[in-house]
């Protein structure tokens, strides 16, 4: 018994092993590789978590590569979800409007059924943000939807003081407004209040650049402020909610007046001031929902805006905003886009590149392409068909999602237990032996 | 003036009659048969007088004909509140729910229902013809229902039934919000059900025997219950966790009540019960969130539910935030796409909810007699790339596009 659960355990391990080391060739499908051109019938070759080549079916397969015949399939590069609430996230208190220095990384929960919901979605990548309410409510976190369940397996990276690679997320307009406390009543004291704590931020950068390397000239250590001067320089890219057409140019001003990059999210109004965002050269992450309305800062939202965006040249990438949105359909917002007048190239290009653009890791993600990192999704049909389910959703080569395995298609589809943080046992255990008797 | 009041009037009854047209669809979708290629639907003074292939139905001339690639019925949404949950989400636009009393059955979503707001144009403009609506989940019993056409602007014209039925609550979406109120448990809600049907009972008992004059007083909200006990009304009964819909299973068959289940996240957990009790299921929308007690939920719930003989539609539901309204054409898609064949998912939002508010004489299918409401698209309506490129009610095109690109006003 001890001895078949070791030989047990070594296969494992030797099977993960190898799908590390030996090269995984996927031949056959119809590639969408979004930087180059769609290819009919193509093969898509992965080792070591990167991508060795794409092309034809006259690409080399190395003669150790295992071979998955996708004839019928579709492969797209992975979904970059540009803001998401996964993990059950929390950011800021209520206890004041800006707070730079709360990290999400300190509460997200991996092991909750929204990030297995995420991949099964075919998202790899996500910018976990803070939750909402405040003019700045903390810093993100960038994931990558790897196997684990610890911020430091999924972390998409780090930062040279090893901090992980995230952004910083801010808001306008009636999400931070507030009827009591230390919160803005109005628009104009919300950016009265950022704007004071930016030249704060400006202030206590000059002093950290004249002490130069001496301790003592050092101003106190501030984690707001040093978080605040890393937006300053560049470092921390602003998420920026804001829906109203009036709040968005407002965030174009704050951006130019302090050199922040920023990039604008949910954008309802996008559509009203696109030629004014494209002329600011800022990115959007748009959210596509149902219907307008739910509050007054939506009541204009429109499917339209990736197309108006798009015409008028601006960057458009999509998020989830999940729970707003399910993870599982994130698909369905290219589509919709697509319904309301986007380019189908351009759709597909702002679920995947466009993504990857907005939080500065384009050279690692968002298209296929030999040295960029082996994140894809095997699709039934074609991306922006309903009719299309996420067949296999693979991070750095490997495998995470796989609708066929009875554990991860309860996530797909949902059912008893699709939901638990971590799924319910008993349940799997009837799987199990519901697998055994097949 | 005599002669202009006659022209007023005839213009009148024109517009209440509805008008003629044809709808010529490479790709016919009837609803109560096979799709037809090359179809049309010919409607006159509002009413579908022939439904054929193109060679066989004769257009009288004078008819205007539309065409399109792909037509079906007008979207019947099996429960909404779109009308009264307003767009703004703003207390002065919220009426789908009053807070003063767990049991007010005596509300009619006809004293509130707003046939301008702009999501029913909205909605409209997605294909829905006939919205039934009123008053949301939220209460354990929270007012009343109705049917209405989506081009009512006002309630004085369209409603198909002032009075639907009568909307309640179980499990934690009629928990009281306030502790040390009733109900406060799943036990007492139904503890407070029971009594209240108990009271109603004996008040038509009491109305009955009573002499001439001698009546009790009028009660209307026990009045409103009296129409439930004697089927007039169904109890909608919002419930998700299997042991709320047992529940409601007992109290029904206690009162032989007409109930229809409203949500049912957990419907495929008791489906068995359901069937034997002959119970009708206005299914949570397949896309609703899964969480609390909806985390069950599963997009396959729709095809367990044809595949086991139970009568299904879907709907568009209550959501408290954001989307404000969901779209049924949306959540059949997504059935569609997950288990639910296509004509089976196409049913659940045209004549199957047309069946479940007894209006499938006049509603649901295009086929003579009914009344002439029909969606255009420009693909397989299911497809989210698909757009509505048309919505006919009573023949006249009452949306030409999608409100997906312009400010709604």
């Amino acid at each position: 018994m001890t001895r078949t659960a070791l030989a047990l355990a070594a296969g494992l391990a030797l099977t993960s092993l190898s799908a590390q080391e030996r090269p995984h060739a996927f031949v056959g499908a119809r590639i969408l590789p979004i930087e180059s051109p769609e290819i009919a019938s193509g093969v898509l070759v992965v080792q070591g978590g990167r991508i060795l080549a794409v092309g034809g079916p006259d690409t080399a397969i190395p003669a150790d590569a295992v071979r998955h015949d996708l004839k019928g399939k579709v492969i797209l590069p992975g979904l970059v979800d540009t803001h998401s609430h996964i993990g059950g996230t929390e950011g800021a208190d209520g206890t004041a409007p800006i707070q730079p220095d709360v990290r999400v990384s300190d509460s997200v929960n991996l092991r909750s059924a929204s990030v297995m919901k995420a991949r099964a979605g075919g998202i790899t990548t996500v910018n976990v943000m803070p939750g909402s309410g405040h003019l700045l409510s903390g810093q993100t976190l960038y994931l990558k939807l790897r196997a684990g369940e610890t911020v430091d397996a999924l972390a998409l990276g780090r930062q040279p003081d090893g901090s992980y690679l995230g952004g910083m997320k801010m808001a306008n307009g009636t999400n931070s407004r507030r009827a009591t406390g230390p919160f803005p009543g109005t628009r104009a004291k919300s950016a009265s209040l950022v704007r004071e704590q930016f030249v704060k931020a400006q202030d206590y950068q000059r002093k950290l650049k004249e002490a130069g390397d001496d301790p003592k000239k050092r101003p106190a250590r501030d984690l707001a402020m040093e978080a605040l001067v890393e937006v300053l320089e560049g470092r921390r890219v602003v998420h920026h909610h804001t829906h109203r057409h009036d709040d968005i140019l407002t965030v174009l001003r704050l951006a130019k007046e302090f050199g922040f990059k920023a990039v604008l999210h949910h954008v309802s109004d996008g559509w009203m001031v696109a030629d004014e965002i494209a002329k600011a050269g800022l990115g959007s992450s748009v959210i596509v929902i149902d219907s307008p309305g739910g509050k007054l800062e939506a009541k204009d939202l429109r499917m339209v805006t990736g197309a108006a965006l798009e015409k008028a040249g601006a960057l458009v990438a999509f998020h989830t905003d999940d729970p707003i949105t399910d993870s599982r359909w994130f698909l369905r917002s290219a589509a919709l886009a697509v319904r309301a007048g986007m380019s189908r190239k351009g759709a597909l290009e702002a679920m995947t590149l466009n993504g990857a653009r907005l939080l500065g890791l384009q050279d690692r993600l968002g298209s296929l392409k030999p040295g960029k990192d082996a994140d894809f999704l095997v699709l039934g049909g074609d991306p922006l068909s309903v009719y299309t389910h996420v067949e296999e959703t693979w991070v750095e080569g490997t495998r995470v999602f796989d609708r066929r395995d009875p554990r991860h298609r309860l996530y797909a589809v949902g059912g008893w237990g699709a939901s638990h943080d971590t799924a319910n046992p008993s349940h799997l255990m009837a799987l199990e032996a519901e697998e055994m008797h097949q | 003036v005599t002669r202009l009041a006659c022209l007023l009037a005839a213009a009148l009854s024109a517009t209440l009659a509805g008008q003629s047209l044809a709808v010529r669809a490479d790709l016919l979708h009837t609803a109560a048969g096979p799709p037809l290629k090359d179809g049309v639907v010919l409607i006159q003074d509002g009413r579908i007088t022939a439904v054929g292939a193109a060679a066989e139905v004769k257009v009288p001339a004078g008819v205007p004909v539309r065409r399109a690639k792909v037509a079906i019925p007008g979207l019947v949404d099996g429960r909404a509140t779109v009308g009264l949950a307003g767009l703004l989400n703003q207390p002065h636009d919220q009426d789908q729910l009053e807070g003063s009393a767990p049991v007010q059955p005596e509300l009619r979503a006809l004293d509130a229902y707003n046939g301008r707001d702009p999501l029913v144009a909205y909605l409209r403009s997605l294909g829905v013809t006939t919205v039934h609506t009123g008053h949301g989940p939220g209460a354990l019993v929270s007012g009343q229902t109705f049917v209405v056409k989506t081009d009512a602007a006002e309630v004085t014209r369209g409603v198909l039934k002032s009075q639907a039925m009568v909307a309640a609550t179980l499990g934690d979406g009629a928990r009281a919000r306030e502790a040390g109120k009733a109900p406060g448990t799943r036990a007492k809600q139904i503890a407070m059900l029971r009594a209240e049907l108990v009271a109603a009972q004996e008040y038509a008992r009491k109305a009955k025997e009573a002499e001439k004059g001698k009546e009790p007083a009028r009660d209307l909200r026990k009045e409103a219950l009296v129409q439930v006990l004697r089927r007039e009304l169904p109890l909608l009964v919002t419930a998700h966790r299997a042991q709320d819909i047992l529940s409601l299973l007992r109290l029904a068959r206690e009162f032989d009540l007409a109930i229809v289940l409203d949500g049912g996240a957990e419907a495929y957990l008791v489906l068995d019960e359901l069937k034997a009790a002959k119970v009708p299921v206005l299914l949570h929308p397949a896309m609703a969130r899964a969480f609390g007690e909806t985390e069950n939920l599963s997009l396959e719930t729709a095809a367990k539910l044809k595949a086991a003989g139970i009568p299904f539609a879907f709907q568009s539901g209550f959501e408290g935030y954001v989307p404000r309204t969901r779209v049924v054409l949306f959540e059949g898609a997504m059935a569609a796409a997950n288990g639910l064949a296509f004509e089976a998912a196409l049913e659940a939002i045209t004549l199957a909810p047309a069946r479940l508010l007894g209006l499938a004489d006049r509603i649901g299918s295009l086929e003579k007699g009914k009344d002439g409401d029909v969606a255009l698209f420009d693909g397989d309506p299911f497809e989210f790339t698909t757009r509505c490129v048309g919505t006919v009610i009573g023949g006249v095109v009452v949306s030409e596009a999608e409100l997906i690109r312009e400010p709604l006003r």
